[in-house]
This record gives structure tokens, C-alpha cells and sequence, in this order.
């Protein structure tokens, strides 16, 4: 048996010089994240953007622009026989949704470090609230990442991929995004940053991200099966 | 296991294997037993379940009945012993199109424990008997179909397998290809090897044994 740090780098390594080499992925996301940020500054009409309203357009363009880095994450492997090399491999399969997760992370990561700081030039009147929302990001990414690799799993032999990942994963996060938007709200007060209910809101981000990751690493295996 | 005991032991034995997709039954009552280091070609028409059987002897696809046993292991239930014994060699190369021929290599090398000097002297060793040396750093979209079933034939015995499990292993190779790959995967290259083909008179001279599948009919072994 190979063992399970291994078999992770070489999948998580080459995903990334795929996606390096293509550009398949992140490009779409941050392009999607900078429109959808220029939108709400002329739809809303507003240059300045405080609490609720400031937490729902950050997270609202930084979930749909995860949708489209999450239905692409197993495209190569379903349409390149990745699936079947793996299986044929001597690793533990669920090894694949780790490095699969891991993988969404960077790309989250890397999507939040061009979308934040354009979201704070167009909206934010201090920076101040930046430092504590990177442990919302983090935890949301983590749990972004556990939800979306089990729904990309399961929607990538369908042909109506593009239509299914948000039609499961949209409600499945429902819970999540309102852990992060109620974290980031009083970050983004007036005035702010504010921690009303943060460390509340944080645990209940925490809790969420590891019920999926259990049941990620529990039922990956079965998603692989014939 | 004593070892006399274990030389006995054929490295394939099926009886009464059956595969159904939904209503459809693709094998039926599918049976042969293979001796370590020997050649089982397998025949039929398109649609006679060639590919489900292979998919099946590699753990890829599991029977919905009969008995199956694989260099000693029980399928499905002990496939997991059996992944990394096994080279398979399907219809699709199982190669990333946008990494090179060598990166391919190294990540199959990698997720069989194959790493550092080992890996690359075993890629370079088969990068050179399939031909691909000077064109192993070329994307794999940027190939031939033939030279990508070269790079696949590499992938297949990376590892060094026990049992190759080929299906159609010719196909798109030239007549220099085709002496490469008797090197890798033919005869003398001391696997048991059950091989699907199209092409009897190509493969029939190196079968020790031949199962005929048939749609709708038993499976017949000569």
C-alpha cells in the first residue's frame, strides 16, 4: 500500500500543474468575483458598504465564484480515466477527496486573494475588518471545500454537471453561508470591527466544516465504486 | 501458502460470473481458470462483454454474481490486496492530456510507491522500449493516438505487475509500436496476460488458452 502522504502530493501536485499549465479554473473565478463586484458597485449604486449588506456581497460573489473552480473539479479525472488510474492504484481512495479538497482549498485561497482587496477598494472605508475576516475565510474555505468535493464527485458523471453541482450544493451551504455572513457582519460595522457573536458564529463554521469532512472521508470510497 | 501449493494455484480462476447492467445481462456464466506466466485470449463481437470482463479481473467493475479469484484474492471483496499487481491497459490510455508523457509517468510511479531514482530510471528504462525517449516531455494532447498507446503501455507496467489485463493492445500502433509493445507486454515478457482482441490471427499464436464470449450464449473455453 502506498503510503497516504504519498498518494496525496502526487494527486494535490497534479492538479496544480494542471491547473498552472491551463488556467482552466481560477481565471474564470476571479473574472467572475471582479464583474460580479462591479455590478453590485453600480447596481447598488453605492460607494461605501457597511455590516449585513457588506457580508451578503462579499459572500454571495465569493460562493458563486467557488460553484464554477468546484464543477471543475474532477472533469479530467472523469473525462482523462483519472478516476480508473486511481483505482487501480494501491491507496486508500479516500486519499483522492483529501487531495481533491486541498486542492479547492488553493483555489479559494488564491480566488479570496485577488477578490478581498478589490471588494475593500470598492466598498470597505477602513481595511481594519481584513485581519480578523482571514479566519472567516479560512474556516468557510475549509468547509466549502469538504461540501463541494463529495457534490463534484457525485455530479461529474452526470451530463447535466453544470446544472446539478448548484442545484445540491447551493441548499447544502445554505448553513455554512450563514455562519460566514453572520461573522463577517460585525467585522464590517460602521465604526468596526465590531465581535458581536463572532466567536459563536466561528464555532458553528468550525462544527460544519468538520461534519463534511467526516462524511467526505466516510462515503468517498463508495462514490468511487462501479 | 507452501510454495509447490502456490505454483499450482492458477492466477485467474472465474466460475459462473455474471455481470447485469439493470435488465441486461453483459456476462453470463463466464468461466476459465488461467495458469501464472500464461496467455488468455479473449474473443466475440462488439457488445459480448470483452471490456466488462477485464473491468471486472481488474477490480474496476464488480460482478453481480459468481466466483472470481485473482492471483489469490477474492473479488470483490479482497481487491484491495490486489490493486498494484495488476497492469491494465483499457481503451482509454488513463493519461492526463495536458501533462507531458514523463509527468504522467511520475504521477503513476508516485501513486504506486515508485519514487526518487527508482521512478526515473524505470520511466526512462520504458520510455526507451516504447520508442518515446525524445518525445517523453511533449504534453499528451500534442501526441498521436498511437504514440499515446505507446505512453500507455509504459503506465501498464510502470509498476511491474504480475497479472496484464490488455484490451485491444494494438490498436493505433505501427509496425514499429507493435514490436515495442511485444517487448513490454508480449509473451517473452514473462506476465499472464489475459489479452482482449478483434484480431485472432495476430494474437491466437501466443494464446495457451481462448474463451469465446458470445451475446447470448455460454462462454466457451478451448
Amino acid at each position: 500500500m502506498t503510503p497516504s502522504r504519498v498518494a496525496f502530493a502526487a494527486i494535490l501536485g497534479k492538479d496544480l500543474r494542471s491547473e498552472l499549465r491551463t488556467l482552466q479554473s481560477l481565471p474564470a473565478m476571479a473574472l467572475f468575483a471582479v464583474t460580479a463586484f462591479i455590478i453590485f458597485r453600480f447596481g447598488l449604486d453605492r460607494t461605501s458598504l457597511s455590516g449585513s449588506l457588506a457580508s451578503g456581497v462579499l459572500w454571495a460573489t465569493l460562493l458563486f465564484a467557488a460553484v464554477l473552480g468546484i464543477n471543475r473539479l474532477f472533469v479530467a479525472e472523469r473525462e482523462e480515466g483519472g478516476f480508473d488510474a486511481i483505482r487501480l492504484a494501491p491507496i486508500d481512495r479516500s486519499v483522492l477527496f483529501a487531495a481533491k479538497a486541498a486542492a479547492l482549498i488553493v483555489y479559494l485561497v488564491a480566488l479570496e486573494l485577488i477578490a478581498v482587496p478589490i471588494f475593500a477598494v470598492f466598498f470597505l472605508d477602513s481595511a481594519a475588518a481584513l485581519g480578523p475576516l482571514v479566519l472567516v475565510l479560512v474556516l468557510t474555505d475549509l468547509g466549502l471545500a469538504a461540501v463541494g468535493t463529495l457534490i463534484s464527485s457525485m455530479a461529474v458523471n452526470s451530463r447535466a454537471r453544470d446544472l446539478l453541482v448548484p442545484l445540491v450544493l447551493l441548499p447544502l451551504v445554505v448553513p455554512l453561508m450563514i455562519a460566514a455572513t453572520g461573522a463577517t457582519e460585525p467585522l464590517m460595522i460602521v465604526g468596526g470591527p465590531g465581535y458581536h457573536r463572532f466567536g459563536t458564529w466561528l464555532m458553528v463554521l468550525g462544527l460544519y466544516d468538520l461534519i463534511f469532512a467526516l462524511i467526505g472521508w466516510a462515503v468517498f470510497d463508495f462514490l468511487l465504486e462501479d | 501458502m507452501p510454495e509447490s501449493q502456490d505454483q499450482e494455484r492458477p492466477a485467474v480462476a472465474v466460475a459462473g460470473l455474471r455481470r447485469d447492467y439493470g435488465d441486461r445481462a453483459a456476462l453470463d456464466g463466464v468461466g476459465f481458470e488461467l495458469a501464472a506466466g500464461a496467455t488468455l485470449v479473449v474473443l466475440g463481437p462488439n457488445g459480448a462483454g470483452k471490456t466488462t470482463l477485464l473491468r471486472i479481473l481488474a477490480t474496476l467493475l464488480r460482478p453481480s454474481g459468481g466466483e472470481v479469484l485473482v492471483l489469490g484474492c477474492a473479488l470483490p471483496k479482497e481487491a484491495w490486496k490486489l490493486r498494484g499487481k495488476i497492469g491494465y491497459l483499457g481503451h482509454e490510455p488513463l493519461l492526463y492530456r495536458d501533462l507531458s508523457g514523463r509527468e504522467n509517468l511520475r504521477f503513476h510511479a508516485r501513486l504506486h510507491g515508485i519514487a526518487g531514482a527508482a521512478a526515473e530510471a524505470r520511466i526512462e528504462e520504458l520510455l526507451a522500449a516504447a520508442g518515446m525517449d525524445r518525445r517523453g516531455d511533449d504534453r499528451v494532447a500534442d501526441l498521436s493516438a498511437g504514440m499515446r498507446q505507446r505512453l500507455a503501455i509504459c503506465r501498464c507496467v510502470l509498476h511491474r505487475p504480475e497479472l496484464l489485463l490488455l484490451d485491444e493492445p494494438d490498436s493505433n500502433l505501427d509496425a514499429e509500436g507493435r514490436e515495442a509493445a511485444r517487448e513490454l507486454i508480449g509473451p517473452g515478457s514473462g506476465h499472464t496476460r489475459v489479452v482482449v482482441t478483434h484480431d485472432p490471427e495476430r494474437f491466437l499464436p501466443e494464446a495457451d488458452a481462448v474463451l469465446r464470449l458470445g451475446i447470448g450464449e455460454a462462454a466457451a473455453v478451448t
